[in-house]
């Protein structure tokens, strides 16, 4: 009865995986983000010794705590659940993810998490210089954490440095230089990490714009962590868009079938070819139906240049058909179509692009408006309000990145190798899966609610927040001078 | 069996043992917590002693588990989802510690700061008995079938021996927690950290016997490695003994050697006693062995390689960052002087 309403372990796993991954990718970027700026920061303090910068830091880093705080605990979700979800696809892919799996651990997750402890724990015992140190490698930790999962996602996207044992039927390294120097890492890798930097750059002048609109003490602080979130944000925007257009290139080639969903193309489309800005689909028969388009966009976004042609999801369907009918394996033969979820593709691309142009023109006229010369942003209520939105922002954007990236692999989990029907533990059961999916949503629910309401808190407290100038990012009884009359 | 495949699995064992060894205390001190301290500003002291300890600590798991996947697959890929249940409990209990250190410190109110401080004892309880009953219960031999998928019943893991086990492991840590407690701070904390495990070790003596007869019967390890598995538990059992000496003596770092190396020989009892084995089946023939169930001879090279070059390095500024924290707190005073 359940499998008729469509729940089954597949779609349940496959669901507790989506949000999983998506909870967890909240926190990532905005921790790599944070870390980073924290890290510019602090360094600027150091050199040029100007208090301001260490509040910066000291505050911004309060935030970088929190959000790195519930990033580590979704994480060990992460690792484990492969095992646990996926075990027949751990049986396959374990030579090629587990390598790079356990060395992120040992080379980023120790670095990041020793020198995490340290950095907050030590903000009066080491000079400047060697205190920015620490931060500095927690970012660098968290940023080769990140080289290390995309390796293993960028396989799953674009198997290289592999075989199949004819034996046991599991994919084995035989390369792996191929594996670290797969193209498609080194096409995420930067979009994701700039992404992150526009996630933590909006956080921070949104955060100030709302403090700003509230008319919160400590004016000049927040005027300056606006302005310097809005430079971070100007560079990473425009950074993140020009990844995007290589990342498209590669896709192009790679996924055809997940390009041409994500411009909602079905025919092929004639030369100049138009780009659709809004439309809807009968995706059961493959149809467009409402559409409004701009002529030679696509060509021009898709070769720069005005002219050629788009190839449409039914040829592309052909193509794959022809390609795999004959494989070896029997539920590769047995897959009958390839289309991927046109519209949730569709959508995701025109908010996540649109969004990355927005935040750059956000950015650019809020750092317009707020020249030193000429500082006027105060007036323009419409844009501090639209720059305190634009914390949210990122994160819608890089979800829908992912949803990109993830559904449009479908129906394989490893791209032509191995299909997500054949990946999913033959031994979890639906009670089981409803049980987790349901614990797991409450539990990040109220993980996720409890850090916002303290991140607002603390942007409410200000400067009160970071305490006298030898505290450190600790205790309670630190910011209270009664503490020990009222405790003990 | 490669010689490759037996440092893998040699690396899976200390890696499990740097995990019980470290994060054994941080659970202890998580369950202590509700037991010595008493007041909000104790109960922050002793979050704080494994404030800048506990995430890289848990990385030893994480790890683990990283290597597991990546040497073992069909071990990583049997046991997590055979045991499903267990380990989102054990990851439910990981998460609701780990964010409790820094929601509570944002918690404004008595309040809001005793639901974070209650999570903290709870997870830390939570974690530690669910591994441990994982642990045992596959030591005893579970239903897998050729494929290697265990589909595991409710008392292939509810048992005399996985119960036993699981409460005998969260004691240990206990009694290990409140033997760092007792080096790492001065004051009452240290005074109540003693008193408590005065009464405790003896409850773990009694417990260790149970266990020991449990294992004997429940378990092949002594009908196939007899010798072995006597001089291991025995030391289990000794030093205990040092860690109990230490008690009395006032000697908190030989405590602490001792109930650490007691969880470390508990870890290397298991293994030994899984050798060549990485999962026992009832039916002896679906049993997973090191050999069968390893990745690549390519892959376990390069892992190896990898292991090489960077283990040493990790070790250096793992053992400095404790170096540089080696100072007592006292029970009831501002964190950031006594630092
Ligand atoms: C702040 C976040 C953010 C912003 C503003 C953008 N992206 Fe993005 N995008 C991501 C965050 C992201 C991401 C979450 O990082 C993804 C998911 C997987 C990946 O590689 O990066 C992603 C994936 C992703 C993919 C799928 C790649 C694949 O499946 O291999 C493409 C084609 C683009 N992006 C292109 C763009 C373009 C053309 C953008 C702007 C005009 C853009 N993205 C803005
Ligand atoms: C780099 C690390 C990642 C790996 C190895 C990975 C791997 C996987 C796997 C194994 C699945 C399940 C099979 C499937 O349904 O396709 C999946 C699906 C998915 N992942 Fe990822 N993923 C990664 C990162 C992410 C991130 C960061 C996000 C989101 C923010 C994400 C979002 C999703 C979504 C939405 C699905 C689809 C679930 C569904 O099928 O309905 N993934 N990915
Ligand atoms: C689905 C695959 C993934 C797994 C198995 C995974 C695993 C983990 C684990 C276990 C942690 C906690 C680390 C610790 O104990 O220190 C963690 C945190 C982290 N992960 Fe993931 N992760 C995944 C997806 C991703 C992706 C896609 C990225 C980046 C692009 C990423 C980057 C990070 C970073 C930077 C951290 C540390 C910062 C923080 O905790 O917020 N992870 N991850």
């Amino acid at each position: 009865m359940l499998y008729s309403l469509g729940i089954s372990v597949l779609s349940l796993a496959r669901l507790q995986f989506a949000i999983t991954t998506v909870f967890h990718f909240f926190f990532v970027p905005f921790s790599i983000g944070m870390g980073f700026v924290v890290a510019i920061l602090e360094t600027v303090y150091a050199i040029r010794k100007e208090e301001i910068y260490k509040k910066m830091a000291q505050f911004w880093g309060k935030i970088f705590l929190l959000s790195f705080a519930v990033g580590i605990v979704t994480g060990l979700i992460q690792e484990f659940q492969f095992g646990m979800n996926w075990s027949n696809y751990s049986r396959f892919m374990g030579d090629i993810f587990g390598a790079p799996l356990a060395i992120e651990a040992l080379l980023a997750f120790f670095l990041e998490s020793t020198f995490v402890g340290v950095w907050m724990f030590t903000w009066d015992r080491f000079k400047p210089g060697i205190h920015a140190l620490f931060i500095w490698l927690t970012s660098i930790g968290t940023m080769l954490s990140a080289i290390w999962i995309l390796a293993a996602n960028s396989f799953m996207q674009h198997p290289t440095g592999f075989t199949i044992n004819g034996h046991t039927h599991r994919a084995e390294m035989t390369n792996f230089g191929q594996i670290v120097g797969n193209p498609q890492l080194w096409r995420v890798f930067p979009h994701v990490i700039l992404g992150a930097f526009v996630t933590a750059a909006f956080v921070i002048a949104g955060m100030s714009a709302w403090a700003l609109l509230r008319k919160q003490k400590d004016e000049i602080f927040f005027k300056k962590s606006l302005r310097f979130g809005l430079w971070i944000g100007l560079v990473a925007a425009f950074g993140v868009i020009i990844a995007g257009d290589f990342q498209t290139q590669q896709i192009i080639k790679d996924q055809p079938m997940k390009f041409a969903a994500t411009e909602g193309e079905y025919k092929d489309t004639s030369s100049p070819a138009s780009w659709k800005i809004v439309a809807t689909f009968d995706t059961k028969n493959h149809q467009v139906k409402n559409e409004i388009s701009v002529p030679y966009l696509l060509s021009l976004l898709t070769y720069h240049q005005p002219t050629g042609a788009v190839k449409g999801m039914n040829t592309v369907n052909q193509e794959l058909k022809q390609k795999f009918n004959h494989n070896k394996s029997k539920s590769i033969r047995n897959i009958k179509n390839y289309y991927v979820p046109t519209t949730t593709l569709f959508w995701s691309f025109r908010f996540m692009a649109g969004f990355g142009v927005l935040l750059f023109l956000i950015a650019a006229l809020g750092l317009f408006w707020s020249r030193p010369k000429k500082d006027t942003l105060a007036r323009q209520k419409w844009l501090m309000y639209l720059i305190g939105l634009s914390v949210w922002i990122p994160f819608i954007a890089n979800t829908c990145g992912w949803l990109i990236t993830e559904l449009g692999r479908y129906p394989w989990i490893v791209y032509g190798l191995y299909t997500i029907a054949d990946a999913v533990s033959p031994t979890t059961t639906v009670g089981q899966l409803i049980f987790s999916n349901l614990l797991y949503l409450v539990l990040f629910t109220t993980l996720g609610g409890v850090m916002i309401y303290y991140a607002r808190q603390t942007l409410h407290k200000g400067l009160d927040a970071i305490g006298g100038p030898t505290a450190t990012a600790k205790s309670p009884v630190t910011s209270d001078p009664f503490a020990k009359e009222a405790f003990s | 069996m490669s010689a490759l495949q037996f440092v893998w699995f040699l690396l899976i064992c200390i890696l499990f043992v740097g995990f019980f060894f470290l994060e054994g205390f941080d659970f202890g001190v998580g369950m202590a917590s509700g037991l010595i301290a008493r007041t909000d500003s104790e109960k922050n002291t002793m979050l704080d002693i494994i404030g800048p300890h506990w995430v890289v600590n848990e990385t030893w798991l994480v790890t683990a588990g990283g290597a597991m996947f990546a040497s073992f697959p069909m071990w990583y890929a049997s046991l997590f989802s055979g045991y499903y249940i267990l380990f989102m409990l054990v990851l439910t209990g990981l998460i609701l510690r780990g964010v409790s250190f820094e929601f509570a410190n944002h918690a404004e109110t008595s309040r809001g700061r005793h639901i974070w401080y209650n999570f903290f004892v709870f997870g830390s309880l939570l974690a530690p008995l669910m591994l441990c009953i994982i642990f045992f219960s596959m030591i005893q031999g579970v239903p897998i079938d050729a494929n290697g998928d265990a589909r595991l019943h409710f008392f292939d893991i509810i048992n005399w021996l996985s119960l036993v086990g699981g409460i005998a492991g969260v004691l240990m840590s206990l009694i290990h927690g409140l033997n760092y407690t007792r080096l790492t701070t001065s004051g009452v904390l240290r005074d109540r950290a003693r008193k408590l495990n005065r009464y405790l070790y003896p409850l773990l003596f009694v417990g260790e016997v149970v266990f020991a007869l449990l294992v004997i019967f429940q378990t092949d390890f002594f009908t196939n490695k007899p010798v072995s598995s006597a001089i291991i538990t025995l030391l289990i059992v000794l030093m205990s003994l040092l860690g109990a000496w230490g008690v009395y003596q006032d000697h908190e770092a030989l405590s602490l050697v001792g109930s650490g190396l007691s969880l470390a020989f508990v870890v290397i009892l298991i293994f030994n006693g899984l050798f060549p084995r990485v999962m026992i089946a009832t039916n002896p023939a679906h049993s997973i062995l090191i050999k069968n169930a390893s990745s690549s001879p390519t892959a376990l090279s390069i892992m190896t390689i990898v292991v090489c070059v960077l283990l040493p390095i990790v070790l250096i500024y793992f053992i400095w960052s404790y170096i540089i924290f080696a100072k007592r707190i006292p029970s009831s005073k501002k964190v950031a002087e006594s630092r």
